[in-house]
């Protein structure tokens, strides 16, 4: 890697906090412009500083509503606040109808919030493709508290867990089954648990059952996970969720969980970039014709998948230009 | 990655009638656009504030509400303010043709009537975009195709001397 550059005209005005930049700088990373790579090294440089808060759960849980509520409460106590709203991509279009902002309609006119929505493009882990990179950009911008809201999602979308600091899972009363809490995924993530239109019917009920499955949980973390009681359309219970995660943030913090949390996950990101890359230069090595004749192989079942990724990585992995200069 | 068209579909002023705009925020969806949708009630200053932070490229106004004439041109005069006076406002809703016209000399785009098919609205929104931005359309047909699945897919970069290289900022 080479030294820092100096920052281009936009990394400037994003870093100043110019809110036409900061939106335009989101895009070019969106749209993996060859100018992305200087804004999100610059960014990256700068960022640390902003508390990276996630919010999950089933679609129709009220995630948009806490989270605007949220947003509020961080507001009165004198904190800037960002959100980047994630909603889902059409695998089939390619298009998107983001429609959180709905929700948030009482956070305008606000300076000390900037709301994006980014579609996921294909990622399939609840958030877009680049919202790490997003929040670096908010993060460099000055915010004080990145608020991410994934998409709707069932038990598996968890990649959340791996970009926020701390990670609130939104139930309502009717998904506190006893069955349900107990299935790996979703319950695992949450560092405190909400439970969002409590003023229906089996929230209590709903709440004792994820404490249940919650006191299930292998022993070892000495954080217990909240589980709290909202009403987010009227802002019942929200202060108490804000309190929650700065209580967590707080105890990572004093217990060492917190740069813990945050090596994994630039470990995740290398990991990912790393795939990524070399992934694609192994790839653009193995010529079409070899390339058809592996995949007639197998549909002929003269090779198996694990002899043929064998046989193409002794040919063609020691090849790759990318291996001899990757030193430097 | 192909760029997407970014549109904000939403309906300024006292106007609760959210049907038609909704029917063409699904439909530009389905051409493969992101559209962002910001509800009813919105002042010009709402939305003018969202389509900075969402950076979007177009701007979409329904007004059945008979105000066109005092909100289009409010919205394009922050449009411009906020330094975003390169980005489409177009638009529909109950317009008579010379308000239209009137509208489009002050630099609004095109406005669609009752009656007008979603998808053209799509493929004039397609044309003013290829027509800013350098392109050939190009992002109209690749964006059709379905969205890659694979997580972490390769970031493609396109070629740095493009010749859709835009030139805002």
């Amino acid at each position: 890697m080479a030294e820092p550059k100096p920052a281009s005209d936009l990394t400037r005005r994003v870093l100043a906090g110019d809110r036409v930049a900061l939106a335009r700088a989101i895009s070019l990373i969106e749209n993996e412009t060859p100018q992305a790579a200087e804004v999100e090294d610059v960014c990256f440089r700068k960022s640390g500083r902003a508390l990276r808060l996630g919010i999950t759960g089933p679609p129709g849980a009220g995630k948009s509503t806490l989270v605007m509520r949220i947003a509020q409460e961080y507001r009165r106590r004198g904190e800037t606040v960002a959100i980047v709203a994630v909603d889902p991509t059409s695998p089939f279009t390619g298009g998107a109808l983001l429609g959180d902002r709905v929700r948030m309609a009482e956070l305008a006119g606000d300076d000390g919030v900037f709301i994006r929505s980014m579609a996921t493009r294909g990622s399939m882990g609840g958030l877009a493709v680049h919202t790490a990179q997003a929040c670096d950009v908010l993060d460099a911008a000055g915010f004080a508290r990145v608020v991410v809201e994934t998409v709707g999602v069932g038990q598996s979308e968890l990649e959340v867990a791996q970009t926020a600091d701390s990670t609130a899972v939104v139930l309502v009363p009717e998904s506190g089954d006893g069955v349900q809490a107990m299935k790996a995924g979703l319950m695992e993530i949450g560092d405190l648990f909400v439970i969002n239109k409590s003023d229906r019917d089996g929230a209590d009920r709903a709440a004792f059952s994820i404490r249940s499955a919650l006191e299930l949980r292998a022993p070892g973390s000495a954080w217990s996970p909240p589980v709290l009681q909202t009403v987010a359309t009227e802002g019942r219970g929200v202060a108490e969720v804000v309190e929650a995660f700065e209580e967590h943030l707080e105890h990572m913090r004093v217990h060492g969980g917190f740069e813990r949390r945050r090596r994994r996950r630039f470990e995740q990101r290398l990991d990912d970039l790393l795939r990524a890359h070399l992934w694609q230069e192994f790839r653009a090595q193995v010529p079409a014709a070899e390339w058809a004749a592996a995949l007639d192989r197998l549909e002929s079942r003269r090779a198996t998948p694990n002899g043929t990724a064998a046989v193409l990585i002794e040919r063609f992995g020691a090849n790759r230009p990318g291996a001899a200069r990757s030193s430097g | 990655m192909q760029r997407k068209i970014r549109v904000l579909v939403g309906k300024p002023g006292l106007d609760g009638h959210d049907r038609g705009a909704k029917v063409v925020a699904a439909a530009l969806r389905d051409d493969g656009m992101e559209v962002i949708y910001t509800g009813l009630h919105q002042t010009p200053e709402q939305i003018v504030e969202a389509a900075t932070q969402e950076d979007v490229d177009v701007v979409a106004l329904s007004i059945l509400s008979g105000a066109h004439m005092t909100l289009f041109p409010d919205v394009l005069a922050l449009m411009r303010a906020r330094g975003l006076g390169d980005r489409l406002l177009t638009g529909g809703g109950i317009i008579p043709a010379e308000d239209m016209e009137s509208l489009a000399h002050s630099g609004v785009g095109r406005l669609f009537g009752p009656g007008a098919s979603t998808q053209d609205i799509a493929k004039y929104i397609r044309k003013w975009f290829a027509e800013t931005h350098g392109g050939n359309g190009a992002g109209a047909k690749a964006s059709r195709k379905p969205a890659r699945v694979a997580r972490a897919a390769p970031r493609k970069r396109p070629k740095p001397a493009a010749k859709s290289s835009r030139k805002r900022r």
